[in-house]
């Protein structure tokens, strides 16, 4: 089902812009509408920076995707952090435990059509999304 | 790192951010900003964002402190250019920016700080510069004789 992939460290400020030139790319690729480019690139900059912030800095992995009708993007960020104890809370918005707005997490997950999380306390995160072309 | 840079145009200081910003540069344009609003007494702001193909949070933020800042230092901000597939974004990522000014271009943004500058009473005239080019220039308060 992956057509193709690519993987990007985010160790830095600087890492979290590759992501979102990336995320565009991909996106253009698989032709996703300008407003739907502009919703992937966001998500993954919020997460992205989650990753970094958060997680202690962890990885990323972009890849165009076909599930037979549509094509899509979808991107998985990993990470080796503590893991969110609480994830109600942590979807709330408004809620965060450092100095941002409390909106990553939550926005991100309005952004995309498909949006799953694995963590726990001392595990780490990942978080896959997915957005599909209309 | 990258800087972005901020122009002096009459009473106005004027920013237009050309590059994708790490977070790093957006939080020292914050910094420059505040020290040219002091260093230069403008009490106009005029941030272009029409080059961003996105607004995230963590930019969303950095405009709304800037602007609070220049309040403030009795300085007026105003947004302008957003891109209509990052306003759609940005409002339904949470962010409806409330305390920005916006506006939909440069032009646009100097007339409404002009037009908030007249009703405020103040004497400096805004005016002078919303018709005319940008070419920096200082304007004395009193003409030379």
């Amino acid at each position: 089902m992956n057509d193709e992939s690519q993987q990007l460290a985010v160790t830095s400020d600087q890492d979290v812009v590759r992501v979102r030139q990336l995320v565009r790319a991909s996106a253009v690729a698989v032709k996703l509408s300008l407003v739907d480019q502009t919703k992937i690139v966001t998500a993954a900059s919020e997460l992205a920076r989650n990753t970094l912030v958060y997680g202690g800095g962890g990885s990323v992995e972009v890849a165009q995707v076909d599930n037979g009708r549509r094509k899509g993007i979808r991107i998985v960020f990993a990470d080796q952090g503590p893991g969110i104890a609480d994830l109600d809370l942590a979807f709330t918005d408004g809620y965060t435990s450092g100095g941002g707005l409390g909106l990553g997490l939550s926005g991100a997950r309005r952004l995309v059509d498909e949006f799953s999380i694995e963590t726990g306390v001392g595990e780490g995160t990942s978080i896959t999304v997915t957005k599909w072309c209309r | 790192m990258d800087r972005v840079p901020v122009l002096k145009i009459g009473d106005i200081l004027l920013v237009s951010i050309q590059i994708d910003m790490e977070d790093q540069v957006a939080l020292q344009l914050q910094e420059d900003l505040a020290d040219r609003i002091v260093s230069t007494g403008c009490h106009g702001v005029i941030i272009d964002i029409s080059a961003l193909d996105i607004v995230d949070s963590f930019v969303g933020r950095t405009l709304a402190t800037i602007a609070s800042i220049s309040k403030v230092l009795d300085a007026e901000t105003v947004v302008v250019g957003m891109r209509p597939a990052v306003a759609i974004t940005l409002v339904e990522l949470g962010l409806s920016l409330p305390g920005i000014r916006t506006a939909l271009n440069v032009e646009l943004g100097m007339d409404l700080l002009a037009r908030e500058r007249r009703e405020r009473g103040d004497d400096g005239d805004f005016s002078d510069y919303t018709g005319g080019g940008v070419d920096g220039g200082e304007t004395p308060a009193v003409p030379a004789s």
